[in-house]
């Protein structure tokens, strides 16, 4: 499969998750292991360009896929993806477990057209926890990253 | 996790033929071969030991279009069974003809797991009973014959209606009601062919055999699912009520679709989620409705009918009046939409 743009054959027992995959195989850890069952989203990564839970899928079925981990978001010379930068700037974590899920997927969210309003934002953003609860501050950050986002 | 095979069939007739060389007639749920589409619910059974194949068929790289495609013509949304839940949620048309349809799926899950899970594997989707996703409790449904611990147990998300003295796990899908509400039918395949069964027919009350949850065999897969709409299936809602305000299982939830003569009522289209074993429609509702003018007294006749048959257990009776109060706002402001 691709994983951030680069071609990676890797040989894994059918019973390894893309989670386990990307970090104890690839040795991407920026993805993180919450729950491990789907409830959580903090190991949300892009699978052709659409939002997925990484603990639910075996590797193996993304055989030929594109993978887009939280490593890939940043330009070749490490600046920023709007959406780093914004929750960055809106203090918009604490402990900051989440926070690669929470990117990638307010990332999906917009790419979707499902961050019209503050509301919309909460809605489409349900599947991603935050036990710090820093959602006001997450909400504010999607809305500044959705502008800019917009305008490149 | 149990090690498995894994096969990636490219076309329907070679996934039946990989399924039937290894189903061994028991049911789909205890068959050594699994189909797998999004994976959603049965990497997470895999995981938890409650799913247990032996070999898992792909459905993913299967190359007939209409799999992927939703169609709309002659009164009637076809929806492809490897659809995802995400897509057909998003959809102007779907949205506009059949409101239901896509707010029963806005309200499912998250957009991450809409965006993985298939139509056909959320309608599908296994119960989320605690017992039965813990191995180390008796479960009917997982082991047949081992019993039931949710009867006295902590059974607070567990089903009022069409219970057995086996099992009272709920049905949590959300769609798999506006499918019941408005007579879909799904089109199967299988090692003896096609065949198009009614939705209302699809799942299985648990009875003595909760094991057995679909009228399918486990050389069969669902390859679309058909929904008539009319005019009037414009005016039509799901109502979800949950602990949080999202991303969650419904504790009651109420998909209405009315066909209403000015205030009075021709045609109602009721199904209950949240509260059953299985996708419910309740047609003793609907027919209270019939030739009545929609107003406070008859929603509350109606939900009371809904709910008469209702086994509640120790810590689930909230369930009968909460599902009576869904139903009943769900139909108020059913009629009250501007269509």
């Amino acid at each position: 499969m691709r994983i951030n743009g680069q071609v990676y054959n890797l040989g894994l027992d059918n019973r390894t998750s893309l989670l386990d995959a990307l970090r104890d195989h690839v040795g991407l850890t920026g993805t993180k292991k919450g729950c491990d069952h789907g409830q959580c989203g903090a190991c949300t990564v892009l699978i052709d360009g659409k939002r997925v839970l990484s603990c639910l899928s075996f590797a193996v079925m993304n055989e030929g896929r594109e993978v887009t981990t939280v490593e890939g978001l940043a330009s070749a010379d490490d600046s920023l993806h709007p959406m780093q930068q914004a929750f960055i700037d809106n203090d918009a974590f604490q402990c900051g477990y989440c926070t690669p899920g929470q990117i990638m997927s307010a990332i999906g969210c917009i790419s979707e057209g499902h961050a019209g309003s503050e509301d919309d934002i909460r809605e489409y953003m349900s599947g991603n926890l935050c036990r710090c609860a820093a959602y006001p501050n997450i909400v504010a950050a999607i809305l500044q990253a959705r502008d800019e986002m917009r305008r490149a | 996790m149990r090690p498995f095979v894994f096969e990636r069939p490219t076309n329907i007739s070679a996934a039946v033929a990989l399924v039937s060389s290894f189903a061994d007639g028991r049911a789909p749920t205890q068959a050594d071969v699994q189909f797998i589409a999004g994976g959603t619910n049965l990497a997470d059974y895999m995981k938890l030991g409650v799913a247990r194949p032996r070999r898992l068929v792909d459905l993913n790289d299967l190359s007939e279009p209409a799999l992927r495609q939703i169609r709309i013509s002659d009164g009637t949304i076809r929806f492809g069974a490897l659809v995802r839940m995400g897509e057909a949620a998003d959809r102007g048309d779907v949205k506009r003809h059949c409101p239901l349809l896509a707010e029963s799926l806005k309200f499912a899950a998250s957009a991450q797991i809409r965006n993985m899970a298939s139509l056909a594997g959320n309608v599908l989707q296994r119960t989320r009973c605690e017992y039965f996703r813990e191995t180390s409790w008796p479960c009917n449904k997982r082991v047949p014959g081992s019993g039931c611990a949710a009867m006295e147990g902590l059974n607070r998300q567990h089903a009022v209606l069409g219970t057995s003295d086996a099992c009272i796990a709920t049905y949590h899908g959300d769609f798999a009601q506006a499918l019941i509400a408005l007579d879909a039918v799904v089109d199967v395949e299988g090692r003896h062919g096609t065949r198009q069964i009614r939705f209302a027919k699809l799942h299985q009350l648990p009875g003595d055999t909760p094991d057995v949850e679909t009228d399918l065999a486990a050389d069969e897969v669902i390859t679309a699912i058909n929904v008539p709409f009319s005019e009037w299936s414009r005016r039509s809602r799901y109502l979800k009520i949950r602990d949080r305000e999202s991303y969650a299982f419904a504790l009651a939830s109420a998909a209405v679709a009315l066909d209403m003569d000015g205030d009075t009522v021709r045609q109602a289209r009721i199904a209950l989620g949240g509260v059953a074993t299985v996708p419910w429609r309740a047609r003793l509702a609907e027919e209270a409705l019939v030739g009545k003018r929609l107003d406070q007294s008859a929603a509350e006749t109606a939900a009371d009918a809904a709910f008469a048959e209702a086994k509640p257990r120790r810590h689930n009776e909230f369930k009968v009046p909460l599902g009576k109060r869904t139903l009943v706002r769900a139909l108020i402001e059913t009629r009250d939409m501007k269509v």
